[in-house]
């Protein structure tokens, strides 16, 4: 318990010290951690071997971040992306592979061991490489995307490489490893973690049935998520305890990681297919921000024992041969990546992005590295010298992404996502989206003294808004940590006046489920998005041209002689009769609106146009039904 | 169809001894067979100002400023109106609410419309005979109105008796409206001009009827 303590102590502590440094230098965080490892680790040398068994377990940070990913993508974007996906990521692997087990083999290695060298050096590091994208804002640029899509494919590669590369085994080392193993049957340190656990559902059987297991792991990640996860967080979100939900969400996680583990795929590959499977449902902004900090922490342990592996011994007594090698695998990814970058056409910025970023080898090169270890592809002392290797090409990267945020960045044209800025002031009415529509909501709200706080994703309208002195901050109103940091909690109203009619509604449907006690009124495209919202939960759903197009219509009227008075009761008589009639219709519509099958929605619309159309006609006698009671005249003749 | 708004820039009245301020309300100008009449024949007389209230402010959003400027400028106020419950249409009430103001209309400071002449030209449904202590209203128009006069005399304003016309659903019918219409017209010319004999209208039941009695000959 006190050791335990005491390493926790440790990798907080270096944490806590090196990556607000780091951040304030204008390195990122992710070299502040990997400089926290090094410190706590070789230089130090307050944590020693129990590092590796720790960065199996951070690795769940990586698994955990793919789900995220996942969950950002729908499937429809991932199809979207095929191209760039199977055609870029492809051609990064076999290029990078082909041209690094090349080089291998002139400086003298067996075919085999340069191949397998190749593959494994042909991987980037998706944990560096997206932390840092998300970091700098730059996840959306034509660079952050194509870098995802070669990401995600490594990703994939992972299966096939853990399949081929027990077939490189040399026949020398099986039969060193094999005599090894008579004498100390527990010397290979080899758990790896594809074979993390000693459980396995795959060992030892053939090929088909092989095959089999997998497919059904991979159906039951398909089938579960889509048809099982969502009544499932549904159970436990009715108990209205987070942390059950946030537990929940971390138990589907590490149940898939462990599913595909014991079939021997990536437990990141598993959680990605479940994150794009969930992508879609109501639950996305609960699992994103529960999830988050998990993922933050344990991806930050990560890269600390990545840090805290560095071997300085082997470093320094073969300085030249390390450094050398991890520059050489530096410049040969590169010059794939470039050349790819011109191949796909990228802009200049967005080549040297995608080039700079994923030059490095990755977090799974440690994984193949034991694992081509321990099936006798590599020799021990080879295998310590090249997951050196690896670890200094992440551990430079960060250096490399510094080059580009000083020399490639500022010559970056044209309006960029800039971060988020930070929310310092708390209100009671939070405005979500500060377009025209919203300028004017928050104009007579700031003009009645109450205190607002706008939220907009372009940073235009942010600009323009500070320009008039209106406080107003940059973000994603849909984003959930960003509804927090606003204050949702403490509100009393939100009012949504985005642009985007989907977000809109997810956004209601959010707030509602996860803050009723706020209320929230929401600006509506047209009928359909006034129901969606109203479905979503909003209290006050207002059509945006609904108003205007009457006053122009009351305009109209008193244009054409009509008595003010008389125009402003017609009008109300007309809104009265509209709004009637859209709750009537709510009641008949559906979701899935294919309006032109709903039979009752259409025949309910038609006699609603048709009383519409008898008021007016039979305005001159019996539209006062409606306008003018009780200032109807008795009727001539009658006596009191 | 309906009455021109009267325009923001009231025309100067100075001109005239007395200027004229109509306050005219009917909220179904359309449907009006008197009262509607009535505002034309005010509009149509120089040296009168016709307001239409609920055309002036069909949400009822009244311009205090403005109103309160117009008052200024004239020294008779009428207000114009069919009687509903007894008294105005609501927007009237309304005016009332919001423009005779404390430190305008009334209080130490409130002496703008000290010595007007203020009065009510109404047209009620039932019968004259009906509004007395015997009949079916069981008061008299001038007591039904208790409340505007203690307003004018709570602003400092001379209160002048109902110009009212009774049985206004079938005045138009038996031809009595011509009648009316022209002893309204006549009534407002001496107003402007100084014939009327204010004292003697001050202690009548209703202005009309002995209206010929009160008023100068030019």
């Amino acid at each position: 318990m006190d050791g335990m303590l005491f390493q926790l102590f440790v990798y907080l502590c270096a944490a806590v010290i090196a990556v607000p440094i780091a951040k304030r230098l204008g390195l990122g965080s992710v070299l502040g951690y990997l400089i926290a490892g090094i410190v706590i680790g070789p230089a130090l040398g307050l944590v020693g071997s129990e590092t590796s068994e720790i960065q199996h377990f951070a690795e769940l940070g990586v698994v955990m971040m793919l789900f995220l990913i996942g969950l950002e993508l729908d499937p429809s974007t991932l199809w979207a992306m095929r191209t760039r996906l199977l055609g870029m990521g492809g051609l990064q692997v076999t290029l990078s592979a082909a041209l690094i087990a090349l080089a291998a083999l002139t400086l003298g290695a067996d075919w085999r061991l340069a191949l397998a060298v190749g593959l494994i050096f042909s991987l980037s590091s998706t944990a560096i490489v997206m932390q840092t994208l998300t970091e700098k804002g730059l996840t959306s640029t034509q660079g952050g995307r194509s870098s995802f899509s070669v990401l995600l494919f490594q990703d994939i590669a992972l299966v096939p490489l853990l399949a081929v590369l027990p077939l490189l085994a040399s026949p020398e080392l099986m039969l060193i490893d094999a005599e090894a193993l008579v004498h100390a049957p527990e010397a290979t340190d080899a758990d790896t973690l594809v074979h993390a656990a000693e459980l396995s559902l795959v060992a030892g059987l053939p090929g088909w049935a092989h095959g089999l297991v997998v497919l059904g792991a991979i159906a039951s990640v398909l089938l579960g998520g889509h048809f099982l996860s969502r009544p499932l967080l549904r159970f436990v979100a009715e108990s209205r305890l987070r942390e059950i939900f946030t537990a929940a969400v971390l138990l589907l996680v590490v149940a898939i990681a462990l599913l595909m583990t014991l079939v021997d795929l990536s437990p990141a590959l598993g959680t990605f297919i479940a994150g794009v499977i969930l992508a879609n449902s109501e639950f996305r902004h609960e699992l994103e921000s529960d999830i988050e900090p998990f993922k933050g922490l344990l991806l930050g342990l990560f890269f600390i024992t990545v840090g805290a592996g560095i071997d300085f011994e082997i470093l320094f007594g073969d300085f030249t041969t390390v450094l050398g090698l991890t520059i050489g695998v530096i410049f040969l990814k590169g010059c794939i990546l470039f050349g790819l970058a011109r191949l796909f056409r990228l802009k200049t910025t967005d080549r040297w992005l995608f080039t700079l970023g994923l030059a490095q080898a990755g977090e799974f090169g440690f994984v193949l590295l034991n694992f081509s270890l321990s099936n006798s592809v590599i020799a021990a002392a080879d295998a310590k010298l090249l997951s050196l290797v690896v670890a200094l090409s992440m551990l430079l990267t960060p250096a490399l992404f510094v080059i580009y945020d000083r020399l490639i960045q500022p010559h970056r044209s044209g309006v960029e996502p800039t971060d988020a800025d930070e929310i310092d002031e708390q209100g009671p009415v939070i405005i979500a989206g500060i377009g025209r529509f919203g300028q004017i909501v928050n104009r007579l709200l700031i003009a009645s003294g109450i205190r607002t706080v706008v939220l907009d994703h372009e940073a235009a309208q942010i600009e323009t808004q500070h320009r008039f002195g209106i406080k107003s901050f940059f973000g994603d109103a849909t984003r959930p940590d960003l509804l927090r940091a606003a204050g949702i909690e403490e509100a009393q109203l939100l009012i949504v006046a985005i642009d985007d009619r989907d977000r809109a509604v997810q956004l209601v449907e959010y707030v509602k489920r996860r803050y009723p006690s706020v209320k929230v009124l929401a600006r509506a495209f047209d009928v359909n998005h006034l129901y969606l919202l109203r479905k979503a939960g909003a209290d006050v759903a207002l059509r945006e041209v609904f108003d205007a197009s009457l006053r122009l219509g009351a305009e109209a009227l008193k244009q054409l002689g009509m008595h003010p008075f008389k125009v402003e009761k017609m009008a109300r008589a007309f809104r009265r009769h509209d709004e009637a009639g859209l709750d009537q219709l709510y009641e008949l519509w559906d979701e899935h609106p294919d309006v032109a099958k709903n039979r009752a929605l259409l025949a309910r619309a038609r006699e609603h146009r048709e009383t519409l159309a008898a008021l007016m006609e039979t305005d001159r006698l019996q539209l006062h039904d409606r306008t003018e009671r009780g200032w109807t005249p008795p009727p001539k003749g009658a006596q009191e | 169809m309906s009455l021109e708004p009267q325009r923001t820039d009231t025309p100067r009245q100075h001109d005239w001894i007395r200027p004229i301020l109509v306050l005219y309300a009917h909220p179904s100008p359309d449907r009006s067979e008197v009262n509607r009449h009535l505002a034309e024949a005010a509009g149509r007389t120089p040296g009168v100002t016709l307001l239409d209230l609920y055309g002036e402010y069909p949400d009822y959003g009244i311009d205090v400023d403005r109103e309160q400027a117009r008052l200024l400028e004239h020294e008779v106020i009428i207000f114009l109106h069919p009687l509903y419950w007894y008294s105005t249409p609501a927007i009237l009430k309304e005016w009332q609410d919001l423009v005779l103001e404390h430190g305008f209309a009334y209080g130490t400071e409130g002496t703008a419309l000290h010595g007007k002449l203020f009065f009510s030209a109404l047209t009620a449904g039932g019968p004259e005979l009906a509004y007395r202590a015997e009949g079916f209203h069981h008061f008299s128009i001038r007591e039904l109105l208790n409340p505007l006069e203690q307003t004018a005399h709570l602003c400092g304003m001379v209160y002048l008796p109902p110009f009212a016309l009774f049985s206004a659903r079938t005045a138009l019918e038996e031809g009595r409206l011509d009648r009316h219409i022209q002893e309204w017209s006549d009534l407002l010319k001496a107003l402007r001009d100084d014939r009327l004999d204010i004292s003697r209208a001050q202690k009548l039941p209703k202005l009309n009827g002995e209206l010929a009695n009160l008023i100068r000959k030019e």
